[in-house]
């Protein structure tokens, strides 16, 4: 019988594979935001998991904010990923402490 | 086995092993479609606990909103990404030590929980049990009622989302010739046409 710590454990690679490829992908921007997004999504798991298990829709609740701020996040991230790429012609990490001001 | 046993452990295989080819692979376009093949998954799990209005959210939202604007960004951005390889393998040593320590003790977590059923308190809102009202009735019972100015609050940080993001990437290049309505409209006869006497056998001077 799947119970509540399979979907955890799933939440707890996902969350690993997340942290992980932030530190593996330290100079493409993109993936880090990717990584994020995969952080998130194993939040949104373990969120739903204990409100499902629980019997408590307002964990539900929470992982619908989750989302929202998670799509915010991807916009702004995304957006400034734009503006620093027409400033500077790269999108290499490194230099962002060259954005003084 | 189980149907729903063998549904999950195949959303979650699908969904761990894109999660690994998202941080894994080179090309981010193939990142970003198999974080759209993750999210699908993920989905797929949300449906099995019985939250379907989440899952489809995240189809919704992710796959067709976030997923499409990172391949917009990807596409759209002329980088180098073989360059950006450089240093995987220096970065993998301490990387897969810190996701070895982060995996271990989320696992413990799990296992004291496991150990422990005391450690978590009794729901604050109960969820109306199977067959009196569906997950999405819920939910919206739920959300637009005790959580009606989280919700708000949520409206306002995707406005100032949109906003920033406009504000952000929004640029007038000079040079860029437009079609501006107004100026057309208050063009006149006196400032537009121009008569001139032209001498015989010359030209005109512009």
């Amino acid at each position: 019988m799947i119970g509540l710590s399979h979907y955890l454990t799933v939440a707890a690679i996902l969350f690993t594979l997340g942290v992980l490829g932030i530190f593996i992908n330290r100079k493409n921007i993109i993936v880090i935001l990717m990584s994020v997004e995969l952080i998130l999504l194993a939040v949104n798991i373990n969120l739903v998991a204990f409100s499902t298990h629980l019997g408590d829709i307002v964990g539900q609740v929470f992982a619908l904010f989750v989302l929202t701020v998670a799509a915010a996040e991807a916009a702004i991230g995304l957006a400034i990923l734009v503006v620093f790429f027409r400033n500077r012609g790269s999108i290499a990490v490194e230099d962002v402490n060259m954005m003084k001001g | 086995m189980t149907a729903a046993a063998a549904f999950f452990y195949l959303f979650a295989a699908i969904t761990v092993a894109s999660g690994f080819m998202v941080i894994a692979s080179r090309n981010p376009v193939v990142s970003v479609l198999f974080l759209i093949l993750a999210f699908v998954n993920a989905s797929g799990l949300f449906v099995l606990m019985g939250a379907e209005f989440l899952a489809m959210l995240l189809v919704v939202v992710y796959v067709g909103a976030v997923a499409v604007l990172f391949l917009f960004v990807v596409m759209m951005l002329d980088v180098d990404f073989a360059a950006m390889r450089q240093g995987f393998q220096d970065y993998l040593p301490v990387g897969g030590m810190i996701g070895a320590v982060f995996l271990v003790e989320l696992l413990l977590v799990v296992g004291s929980w496991a150990i422990d059923p005391g450690l978590v308190h009794g729901p604050l809102a109960v969820s109306p049990g199977s067959g009196t009202v569906t997950n999405t009735q819920a939910l919206g019972l739920v959300l637009y009622t005790n959580y009606f100015f989280f919700f708000q609050i949520a409206g306002l940080i995707l406005l100032v989302a949109m906003i920033g993001a406009i504000v952000l990437t929004l640029r007038d290049r000079p040079g860029v010739k437009r079609q501006d309505i107004a100026i057309q409209n208050a063009r006149t006869q006196a400032s537009a046409v121009e008569v001139r006497q032209v001498p015989t056998g010359q030209g005109v001077e512009v």
